[in-house]
């Protein structure tokens, strides 16, 4: 269990790397995309994880137990709500790409080039 | 131990649930196996002791990402 | 490059790639055992700092409060990129909306998902402004309770209404909206520093209660700015896309 969290991450970012390099549709590239940025979060998460802590909200919770990292938690929230936002524009990249060439593959896109 | 073991088993899920996103074909499909990770994610992230993360990873991943993605591939899709 | 070669390449660079990243994570403390010095510094002070009980929030708008003002705007920014890739092309044309709902046929059976959309349509408004005006003490803020408040508007869409989504949520208000939520966030910012104190100083009263809604100053303010922004971001880009897939068309007119 020691470096199992942070394989499973590393092992979450080369499936997404594998899909960006292989697939032929943007549309995929974009899902594979999100794959790979979900393997940060797990990573995150996982460095900052504390054994028997609990979460840091201290509501109805008295005194001050042991509680995980709050500040990789923090990083990894605000990056899940910005990346929707992200892959909004690059769907948009994606409608547009295919409203002028009508083709969503990057290698046929690529000899309009010019 | 419980939690550990937990943990466990649902790190296993995601990294299936990650190769399977990768490894579907078609469109909507894949979209649906995304929208299915994330919410494996989101789990993941609750035995984590982050229940902010896990609310924004199923608010992003089970409404906004298939929303967007789907949307997208309705557009492309569509000739007159 | 065939797809093959492209393979080989790839498995190659992936086999380096691969030997850096475990050679890293065994250079880590095992999972469990942080040993990373901001976290337990910032539980330690974070509640009689700021008297927010949802630490995470606190470290969000408050600590981190000026990275975050980037994330807000690179949020921004990916919606106006949005907006601005998605200007009507040369030969497009986009049909006015009322003509195109009076063509469109309604999907068979569709009662039973427009009942079950427009009956969600207020507790999902009631719980995203919930989530948006309670991270000092929950595990919710800005950022959850903005897309949730956007779901509301698209379950409008949902139960068959993308006129009523449309006037709902006019591209002008909602615009209006997102620059109040980003620009208010860095406003908050610099007011501080027009108040004599350092960017992102929380200058507002902390309240008596750890954890009451009235506590936490500008953490509270600034998760519901937040919200706000990013709702109207959402209900943006849905807008957008929705406009792309149902109402422009090719060929002049």
């Amino acid at each position: 269990m020691t470096y199992f969290p942070y394989l499973v991450a590393a092992w979450i970012l080369a499936c997404g790397l594998y899909g960006l390099v292989t697939n032929r549709d943007l549309i995929h590239q974009i899902i594979c995309l999100i794959v790979v940025q979900s393997s940060t979060y797990v990573m995150l998460l996982a460095t900052g994880y504390v054994t028997g802590g609990i979460a840091p909200y201290f509501s109805d919770v008295p005194g001050s137990p042991k509680a995980v990292d709050p500040v990789v938690q923090a990083l990894a929230l605000t990056d899940v709500v910005v990346e929707a936002a992200v892959t909004a524009l690059l769907a948009s990249f994606a409608i547009q790409a295919h409203k002028r060439f009508g083709t969503l593959d990057p290698q046929d896109l690529a000899e309009f080039k010019g | 131990m419980m939690t550990q073991a937990l943990q466990v088993v649902i790190l296993v899920l995601v990294a299936l649930g990650a190769t399977l996103v990768v490894m579907v074909r078609g469109r909507v499909r894949q979209v649906v196996a995304l929208s299915a990770y994330g919410i494996g994610l989101a789990v993941l992230f609750f035995t984590m002791q982050a229940p902010d993360v896990t609310l924004s990873e199923l608010v992003v991943g089970a409404v906004a990402l298939p929303l967007i993605l789907l949307l997208t591939i309705a557009r492309v899709r569509w000739r007159r | 490059m065939t797809p093959g070669q492209r393979r080989v390449i790839f498995l190659v660079a992936m086999a380096g790639l691969a030997a850096f990243v475990i050679w890293g994570i065994t250079g880590l403390p095992g999972f469990g055992r942080y040993p990373g010095p901001y976290g337990p510094a910032i539980l330690k002070v974070a509640e009689g700092q700021t008297n927010a009980t949802g630490i995470v929030s606190a470290v969000n708008f408050e600590y981190r409060g000026i990275d975050t003002v980037g994330e807000e705007f690179i949020l921004f920014t990916a919606v106006v990129g949005m907006t601005v890739v998605l200007r009507k092309l040369r030969g497009e044309r986009q049909r006015p909306a009322i003509e195109e709902a009076r063509e469109r046929a309604q999907p068979a059976g569709g009662t039973g998902v427009r009942a079950a959309a427009l009956a969600f349509t207020g507790p999902a408004a009631l719980i995203g402004w919930w989530l948006a005006t309670h991270a000092q003490t929950n595990p919710s803020g800005g950022f959850q309770g903005g897309v949730v408040l956007a779901t509301a508007f698209l379950l409008v869409y949902l139960g068959g209404e993308f006129l009523t989504f449309r006037r709902l949520s006019p591209v002008d208000i909602t615009d209006a909206a997102e620059a109040i939520g980003a620009g208010g966030f860095a406003a908050v910012g610099v007011t501080a520093i027009a108040a004599g104190l350092p960017y992102m100083d929380n200058y507002l009263p902390l309240g008596k209660v750890p954890g009451a809604v009235s506590s936490a100053g500008t953490i509270a303010l600034i998760s519901f700015l937040v919200g706000i922004g990013v709702a109207a971001a959402f209900v943006q880009i849905a807008g957008e896309l929705l406009e792309q897939t149902m109402l422009v068309r090719e060929g002049g007119g």
